[in-house]
């Protein structure tokens, strides 16, 4: 049996996990105090996931860029292919908070979103 | 001179919060002024997710997070002057703005809220010596480059303190290619959230050096490099453990410091300890009618529990306006034992509606002890913790009960014991 030690990164409280592996899949997590631990204790050994957030540059906008973020988590090892299609992506102003900047990014099924505003200038 | 009722300094999601509740408390006139072209603060450059789980039960962005309190404004008619720089508050609550539409702004308050935030402690205020070359940045100015100008500050490098916003920035410039080749502490723990050593270090393979400082910084024009070495427990440098790293930037996530150059104009009594306006259970400063919340009141981990007691602020406000007296005695609560300060300092017995929060920190880290509050000698509570760290901001709820059965009381304590 393997035993992984893990800081939950689901809230700021971050709660530090123990989780039982046998042969590649989880059998218990403990030290969660919620829902969330138990589930990034499982997704953390058997297929880590990221909320990632960037910028993507603007034309013509009040700011030369505006903050994005994949609406779920997505795999952890394509973070940097993510940031890669972010950094070949230009928007129009204005841009508004929710708009899909990139729809179904890298066919993980997960949209890239605006989350704040850009007006025109 | 105009003349309203509550008058906010600061729109940052303090001042935001405030103003929405002190609306929501039956209050009409009210101006907040906010000195950026922008409401939300500094949750505009914040564009990571982990805001907003306590208030919206949900993860948001820093924008996204202060948008929702940007509408809440928007939706009552709040008044908001932007780019408008208060110069002076007296006593008397007149304030003194300058924008460049209204020129010179006079203002009468009958009451105001302390919302300014706070700033980083600079590069001066921690004596590293070495060349003064460009490539020394706060961390949160990197943040505003990036997120915000959308320009990278640099491509190596080293950043001094464990802060969460030096965490978070560690992250951030590996994302956009820079690398990042240590995070240097000068204290054996780091003052960040773990979650972020976690996701933002770990995740990343960048080292965390804890009980390490940076002891001179090399480079004529720009930077091009810095020696950093082992401190030993008195953060005395230990000879022979120094270590040359090249790097072309060095960002400083060395704390944050509440910005009352305001409010000492306005003879509001500081805390040595938070920076912070010493306030009372409704938020109230030693100035009748000036109360104070968020970042310039004590530094917080969370924009939600600014939420939280700036809302409280609002609704402190609108009661002073509509006239409330504070009747019967004030009891001070007093901390020892690695209990560094409470927010707030003092509370009226009378005044407690249910309950009241008592914030604080604590000054190093603590294994299995309990956290004991005691009513002159009477313990009233003994909660056990197992872990307590500088980083996080603790709460104890003392309810109106505990006060109604110690009528008498002359003195909290709130302070750290051994199993």
């Amino acid at each position: 049996m393997e035993i992984r030690q893990l800081v939950c990164i689901g809230c700021p409280v971050g709660c530090s996990l123990k989780v039982e592996l046998q042969d590649g899949k989880v059998i218990k997590v403990t030290g969660n105090s919620c829902k969330i631990g138990e589930q990034y204790g499982t997704n953390e050994c058997t297929n880590p996931k990221r909320i990632v957030t960037s910028t993507v540059v603007v034309e013509g906008g009040e700011e030369r860029v505006v903050s994005v973020k994949t609406e779920n988590d997505i795999p952890k090892g394509k973070i940097f292919d993510i940031i890669e299609e972010l950094k070949k992506t230009k928007v129009k102003a204005p841009v508004n908070i929710g708009d899909i900047i990139i729809k179904d990014v890298l066919g993980t099924g997960v949209n890239i979103r605006a989350t704040k505003n850009n007006r025109k200038l | 001179m105009l003349e309203y009722d509550i008058v906010v300094i600061g729109g940052g999601p303090a001042g935001l919060a405030a103003a929405i509740k002190a609306k929501d408390s039956g209050i009409e006139s009210i101006l907040v002024l906010e000195r950026e072209v922008k409401l939300g603060g500094i949750l505009n450059q914040c564009i990571h997710n982990g805001f907003g789980l306590h208030t919206f039960k949900e993860e948001l962005t820093g924008p996204e997070y202060a948008q929702r309190f940007i509408d809440m404004v928007k939706e009552r008619n709040i008044s908001c002057k932007l780019n408008t720089m208060v110069l002076d508050i007296t006593k008397d609550k007149v304030i003194t703005a300058v924008n460049g539409d209204d020129g010179i702004l006079v203002i009468k308050a009958k009451a105001i809220i302390l919302a300014m935030g706070c700033r980083e402690r600079p590069r001066g205020a921690i004596n590293i010596p070495g060349s003064r070359s460009a490539g020394i940045y706060t961390a949160g100015t990197a943040q505003k480059f990036v997120n915000i100008d959308g320009y990278m500050p640099g491509r190596e490098v080293v950043i001094l303190g464990s802060g969460d916003i030096g965490l978070i920035m560690a992250r951030r410039m590996t994302l956009e290619g820079a690398k990042v080749k240590a995070v240097v502490e000068l204290m054996p723990y780091s003052s960040g959230l773990r979650r972020n050593i976690a996701q933002c270090l770990e995740d990343y393979n960048i080292p965390l050096k804890l009980s390490y400082t940076v002891i001179d910084i090399k480079g004529k024009e720009r930077v091009e490099g810095v020696t950093i070495a082992q401190v030993d427990k008195n953060r005395k440098v230990i000879k022979g453990t120094e270590e040359y790293i090249p790097c072309d930037t060095l960002l400083l996530s060395v704390g944050l410091l509440p910005e009352n150059e305001l409010s000492r104009k306005a003879s509001v009594e500081l805390s040595k300890i938070t920076g912070g306006p010493v306030v009372d259970d409704n938020l109230e400063t030693n100035v009748d009618g000036i109360f104070a919340c968020g970042n310039v009141l004590h530094v917080h981990d969370l924009v939600d529990f600014v939420t939280e007691e700036s809302y409280h602020a609002g609704e402190e406000a609108a009661l002073y306006v509509k006239g409330r007296i504070k009747e019967g005695k004030r009891v001070e609560i007093e901390v020892s034992n690695g209990v560094r300060y409470t927010v707030p300092k003092y509370v009226n017995p009378d005044n407690v509606d249910k309950l009241i929060n008592i914030r604080f920190r604590v000054d190093i880290t603590y294994k299995n002890v309990f956290v004991s509050v005691f009513f002159d000698q009477d313990l009233v509570m003994h909660i056990k913790k197992k872990v307590m760290a500088p980083g996080e901001m603790e709460t104890v709820k003392l309810t109106k009960s505990l006060f109604e059965s110690h009528k008498d009381v002359s003195k909290i304590l709130i302070t750290l014991e051994e199993e």
